[in-house]
């Protein structure tokens, strides 16, 4: 499912080409209207050549054959192109159902892991059964832990080989059907009957994506369909017009049938018409080659809307946790006896913070680890009550904690707590980091600095979406003053401090209020609130199920930055279809100059003075234009199922270059591709 | 384009702006209900009004109720203005004791005249008592640009509100545009033009002795009122000779300056503003190109004013005057290249002065044409048939993009406004966002709307065209042969269909056929276009409206004047080549072919 997929890879093209030819039928036809003018135009003119045979055609009967071909192979085109695109989005669907597998269930009637189970089909399962899942196991269905630990691995849904946990109670109780259980077990209450289950869901979405206009989908309809009926009666009026004319000129033939045919099928915009459904389904194709699956057309599209991004500070803004960057010793103590104090506290704190101020101290004095055995060491954990760990080693007790929390044990011992150690804690604060102060026998030796590492690039990553016209606000627990240092560092536009569940909804909702959409990412059941409420909602696949519920994309990754991928898929789907129709429109100012001259020349002569390309005949000129429109649509396959190239600009940029692009590329191609074709008509002497 | 020609159009420009720029200030305050000091003595007769036709003016209305209230005044006026007519004979004020307009003619005047079309298939001065003239298609010119204004008026508000369900009361909009805008510019505007010799009395027609002889050609007329013909389908012609001349009489300069004034065009003379009664001199034919453009122009402003954005009022006037002077200098050079066969005869000047009144010029001929086409007014000064090819072409293109250069008060900028939505939603997809306009998401209904607003007059122009040219009763009104005959019809169709009202000439319209075929056209072409827009503006207003970023697509701004003039030109050209290239386009070929 990666986006370097070949856009011709034979073994999607092969089916593609016969699906072509089997979407020829009437009711698959009739749910695009704009190529149905061009398929009944087909019919149409095929009858009009059977009738030349005949020996009564309006025109030599090899022209209205070509005409007719021609005509075949645009709607033959079109049909290949969409054919195309939804072999690719059900070759991904198909990679995700292989993992979609019957396999063996332990039923429980009660969720006590000792009762014996009843070894049953993952078929049979029903949402409320209670399955016991043991170490080798394939999950059966998508559940919720209700007792027990586990590491699965969920590689076949993330990709991700690292195996995760999941445990009973709290934000990992979620499993999914279709991953596997590596250590321990765990029982689980079945939440989705066959079929219904998430993956199940999701595969669904993709296969029937194609099936459901968006929204913007059908508004472009109604515009190209206004556009057809237009051309229609400017075609249906020209035989009347023609008539009048050579009556009134005395001389030359009223135009034909199907050179008029030929006309309508020019002048409607049958280049996007052909290819819009194509661009729909290879948008959300571009979605899942992201790893992301959505749950509607409607949803990514959405994406290209977003005016805010909500985006949690840990693991999108910041690498996931703080690191020590720096000891700040107290008057009176050496850097490195902070250093020697801190990393002994820090040796049994397995937390990643603890991890790195071990690692600090290694290279900024270089000291090692220490042989424990050789001392007398008792570690003292954490508690709710202290605030505080550390440890007593040979008579020294050494603690590190809050600010708050030293200040207090200080003073509970009767010691001074130096005023100089608490402006420094200020500082480091006021700089966006956490201080954590050091004390030895209940005498402070300083502060370690803890500090949130903004991840690389990020920064700029915001200045294009700001160019983009896309707003930033960071979500984070930390104070303000913590927040504004760090919202600073990464240059996102605000942020919302200390946020709660309740916090981030109600910031969701007044950022509606004022018209904007809204875009976040989450994964625990306390997002599913702001989840729900966000115009687009991207669920963690590690998390909840209520999380993936309330959200509409998934992101299989479970990579918070991807959000920002996702605003860009949406927007290139959105610039694909206005870059397509307006190319398509443009292009019929080329066609009139062929046609108009070859349709009418035989009554008014002198309108040979706007045959500009010098087309050779009039013959050669219908069914050069006629070639043209249907050559195109294969040209611009690739662009319709690639997208658009999105740059980070601003709006006005992007009109400028793409109006140049496809508005004045569209008036000018044409000219140049059916003069090439009509000069190798021509040569090969066809016409 | 020659100095003269330049020169005129840059102080009629200027002048223009100048006056729009308060015009627009006044009437963002009247059509908000605040009524400036000056005429705040008048306000009791707009509150009786209300109390008499038991309107309550604080009371505001949903989309639907508006059109209703919009449709069942014009169907009133329509029906009075026919009743009026066909009973001209027994009512006062008839000097000249003209009977009862045909029943087909009073159909057809009562429609042009409440669509603000004022296609006028009759002669003034040889069919209307001055009692019709005044009290039916006087008041017409009024309520009929006052309804154009509402409409407009209306969509504003659908852009400058946000989540409502209402968009004004269009009883309180019809009132206030009449009194407080119509009226006091068409008195003043009366009053300069008879200090320039407008004519303004109900006496009967004078005669005045010839002082020679003049004897003329006329088509010969059949029993039944029709151009005669001979074999060759050309006009028979019968000579007359006379030594006297009727002057017709009547109170003109009161009508005439809401003729202009609120786009009718609707003459009082069948010469209309060739006549030296109607204009009769350059002043008053600078003031009357003036009056044509002015409530137009300052709608637009207005228009920036009330949504809060003065910026968008400026880029659409912009577009409008790019597409206006374009049109002007296309005209102008054509009618100054002029003839190329004159020079076969041996005439050393080619320039066209055929169907132009020596008093105004080719220059003054062409301006006058170019604004009253692109306008919706169709007052003329000139013959647009006579005009050359490409001459007569020009005013035919520009009723065909839809009268949204300037256009009809009110006409234009809702037209002007719904192409803006179209070059924002082909466009807007350009920029990767759901279009937007003014804040206002542009989505299906609007889309809907919009596709009707733009299909409707394409429609009517060229299947109009096609019946005409396919029927026998069609034919038979054309005087000219080839091309040119074709252009004519078309011309017609599209004068009506777009609500202009000026004719080509050289169509013999006064018929049965014509006047139902041009009055339905005129009916659909403004009623099927202002109920859409009224959809739309009430789907608009209840929409949020949306905040402004760096992603948005900007709508001012030359680069938006581009795409909106490429819209408008693109529209209106891929719906009317083929048909311009079998009239004006081929004639001009022809005409200069030969030449070479």
């Amino acid at each position: 499912m990666s986006q370097s997929q070949s856009l011709l890879d034979p073994a999607l093209v092969k089916p593609a080409l016969w699906a072509a030819v089997t979407k020829l039928a009437p009711q698959v036809q009739w749910r695009n209207p704009v190529m149905l003018v061009v398929y009944v135009g087909a019919w149409f003119t095929s009858a009009l050549w059977v009738q030349a045979c005949l020996g009564q055609g309006d025109a030599p009967a090899g022209l209205i054959a070509a005409i007719s071909l021609w005509l075949w192979f645009t709607v033959l085109f079109a049909n290949f192109a969409e054919a195309l695109a939804e072999g690719r989005s059900k070759a991904q669907a198909a990679s995700l159902r292989s993992t979609k597998k019957n396999v063996l269930a332990r039923k429980l009637k009660t969720p006590d892991p000792d009762a014996s189970p009843e070894i049953t089909d993952s078929a049979s399962l029903r949402k409320g059964d209670l399955l016991l899942i043991l170490a080798g196991d394939v999950v059966p269905a998508d559940g919720e832990v209700l007792v027990g630990v586990a590491s699965v691995d969920e590689s076949a849904i993330t990709g991700e080989s690292a195996p995760v946990i999941r445990e009973a109670g709290g934000d990992f109780s979620a499993i999914t059907g279709g991953t596997r259980v590596l250590s321990d077990w765990v029982v689980a209450r079945v939440t989705a009957n066959p079929g219904e289950a998430f993956l199940d869901r999701m595969i669904a979405m993709v296969e029937g994506a194609k099936r459901q206009k968006t929204p913007n989908e059908i508004a472009l309809t109604i515009l190209l369909v206004a556009l057809t009926i237009v051309f229609l009666v400017v075609t249906i009026t020209l035989l009347p017009f023609s008539q009048f004319s050579v009556a009134a000129a005395g001389s030359g033939q009223p135009v034909s049938l199907t050179v008029l045919v030929a006309l309508l099928v020019c002048l409607i915009p049958t280049t996007i018409g052909g290819l819009l459904s194509a661009i729909g389904v290879a948008g959300m194709s571009r979605m899942l080659g992201a790893n992301v699956i959505a749950t509607s057309g409607r949803a990514v599209e959405a994406a290209g809307d977003v005016d805010v991004l909500l985006l949690d500070k840990t693991g999108t803004i910041t690498l996931g946790n703080r690191q020590a960057v720096q000891f700040i010793p107290a008057a009176g103590v050496s850097e490195e006896a902070l250093a020697d104090a801190a990393q002994f506290a820090s040796l049994a704190d397995e937390t990643p913070e603890g991890r790195s101020i071990v690692v600090l101290a290694k290279q900024r004095f270089n000291l090692r680890e220490r042989q424990l055995e050789q001392h007398q060491v008792s570690f003292i954990p954490f508690t709710a009550q202290t605030r505080m760990s550390g440890v007593d080693v040979d008579g020294r007790e050494i603690r590190k904690g809050a600010v708050d929390a030293i200040r207090q044990y200080v003073l509970a011992a009767g010691q001074d707590f130096p005023a100089s150690v608490a402006k420094q804690a200020d500082e480091v604060a006021r700089r966006g980091a956490t201080p954590l102060l050091v004390a030895e026998n209940q005498r402070v030796l300083g502060v370690i600095e803890l500090k949130d590492i903004v991840k690389g690039g990020i920064k700029e990553r915001f200045a294009e979406l700001r160019a983009m016209g896309i707003k930033t606000v960071m979500i984070t627990g930390d104070n303000p003053l913590t927040a504004a240092a760090i919202a600073a560092e990464a240059g996102v536009d605000d942020f919302l401090a200390e946020a709660t569940p309740e916090a981030k909804l109600a910031l969701i909702r007044q950022t509606q209020a004022e018209g904007k959409l809204v875009a976040m990412t989450g994964d625990g059941t306390n997002d599913a609130p702001a989840l729900a409420q966000a115009d687009v909602a991207v669920a963690m696949n590690t998390g909840t199920q209520a999380a993936k519920e309330a959200g509409n994309m998934v992101d299989l990754d479970s990579n918070p930055t991807k959000l920002i991928e996702i605003v860009e898929i949406g927007k290139q789907m959105l610039m694909t279809r206005g870059a397509l129709t307006t190319f398509s429109v443009s292009n019929d100012v080329a066609k009139y100059f062929a046609i108009i001259p070859a349709a009418f020349a035989s009554t008014y002569p002198q309108l040979n003075a706007l045959n500009v390309m010098g087309l050779t005949s009039p013959a050669s000129a219908i069914l050069s234009a006629v070639i043209f429109n249907a050559l195109i649509i294969v040209v611009l396959i690739p662009l319709a199922l690639r997208g658009v190239r999105y740059q980070a600009q601003s709006a006005a940029q992007l009109l400028r270059s793409n109006l140049l692009i496809y508005g004045l590329g569209g008036l000018l191609v044409p000219f140049v591709g059916i003069k090439l074709i009509d000069v190798l008509l021509t040569v090969l002497g066809l016409v | 384009m020659t100095a003269n020609a330049f020169f005129q159009l840059a102080l009629y420009l200027g002048v223009l702006i100048l006056l729009a720029m308060p015009l627009s200030r006044w009437l963002t305050r009247v059509m908000a209900g605040d009524i400036p000091r000056v005429l705040r003595p008048v306000q009791w007769l707009e509150h009786g009004l209300y109390r008499l036709a038991g309107v309550e003016p604080k009371q505001e209305q949903h989309w639907l109720a508006y059109a209703l209230g919009l449709l069942l005044f014009n169907v009133l006026g329509f029906l009075a203005l026919y009743a009026l007519q066909r009973a001209q004979g027994v009512l006062p004020l008839n000097p000249e004791a003209f009977g009862a307009v045909s029943s087909d003619s009073a159909l057809n005047t009562a429609i042009s005249f409440v669509t603000n079309t004022n296609w006028q298939g009759y002669g003034g001065e040889s069919t209307m008592s001055y009692l019709t003239q005044m009290l039916g298609l006087a008041v017409q010119n009024f309520v009929s640009a006052a309804t154009g204004l509402a409409v407009a008026v209306a969509l504003i508000r659908g852009f400058a509100r946000k989540s409502v369900r209402t968009i004004g009361n269009f009883w309180v909009d019809l009132t206030r545009g009449t009194l407080y805008i119509l009226l006091p510019l068409s008195l003043l505007l009366a009053l300069a033009l008879v200090s320039q010799g407008v004519i303004q009395n109900f006496k009967p027609y004078q005669s005045a002795r010839l002082l020679e002889a003049q004897s003329y050609s006329q088509p010969k007329l059949d029993a039944a009122g029709q151009a005669m013909k001979d074999a060759q389908g050309h006009a028979v012609l019968e000579s007359v000779s006379t030594q006297t001349q009727t002057l017709p009489m009547g109170p003109v300069a009161s009508q005439e300056a809401i003729k202009l004034l609120g786009t009718n065009g609707g003459g009082f003379f069948n010469a209309n503003s060739a006549h030296p009664y109607e204009n009769p001199t350059p002043l008053s034919n600078f003031l009357q190109m003036l009056a044509i453009f002015l409530i137009p122009a300052a709608l637009v402003l207005s228009f920036g004013q009330q949504v809060g954005d003065r910026r968008q009022g400026w880029t659409i006037l912009a577009a409008m005057t790019l597409l206006f002077v374009l049109a002007y200098g296309v005209l102008v050079a054509a009618e100054q290249a002029g003839n190329p066969r004159w020079a076969t005869l041996g005439l050393d000047q080619l320039v066209n002065l055929e169907g132009k009144e020596a008093r105004f010029g080719i220059v003054a001929s062409s301006l006058f044409a170019t604004i009253t086409t692109a306008a919706s007014c169709g007052a003329v000064n000139a013959m647009h048939a006579s005009f050359t090819p490409l001459g007569g072409m020009i005013p035919t293109l520009l009723m065909q993009l839809g009268e949204v250069v300037f256009g009809g008060v009110g006409a234009g900028l809702y037209g002007m406004l719904v192409f803006a939505l179209l070059a924002v939603f082909i466009a807007g997809l350009m920029v990767g966002r759901t279009p937007e306009y003014l804040g206002k998401k542009i989505e299906s209904f609007e889309m809907k709307m919009t596709a009707l607003v733009i299909l409707v007059t394409p429609l009517l122009v060229l299947l109009g065209t096609a019946l005409a040219v396919s029927l026998a009763s069609g034919r038979a009104g054309i005087f000219n042969p080839g091309a040119h005959g074709f252009s004519e019809v078309l011309y017609a169709l599209s004068s009506a269909a777009n609500n202009n009202g000026s004719a080509f000439a050289g169509l013999s319209a006064n018929t049965p056929f014509y006047n139902f075929l041009l009055g339905a056209a005129m009916w659909l072409g403004r009623f099927a276009v202002i109920v859409p827009v009224l959809a739309m503006a009430g789907a608009l207003a209840a929409k949020p409206r949306l905040p402004v970023n760096a992603g948005t697509l900007p709508t001012h701004g030359p680069l938006f004047v581009g795409l909106l003039v490429g819209a408008v030109l693109l529209v209106g050209l891929l719906n009317y080549i083929p048909a311009l290239a079998l009239g004006p386009i081929v004639e001009h070929l022809q005409l200069w072919q030969v030449a070479h």
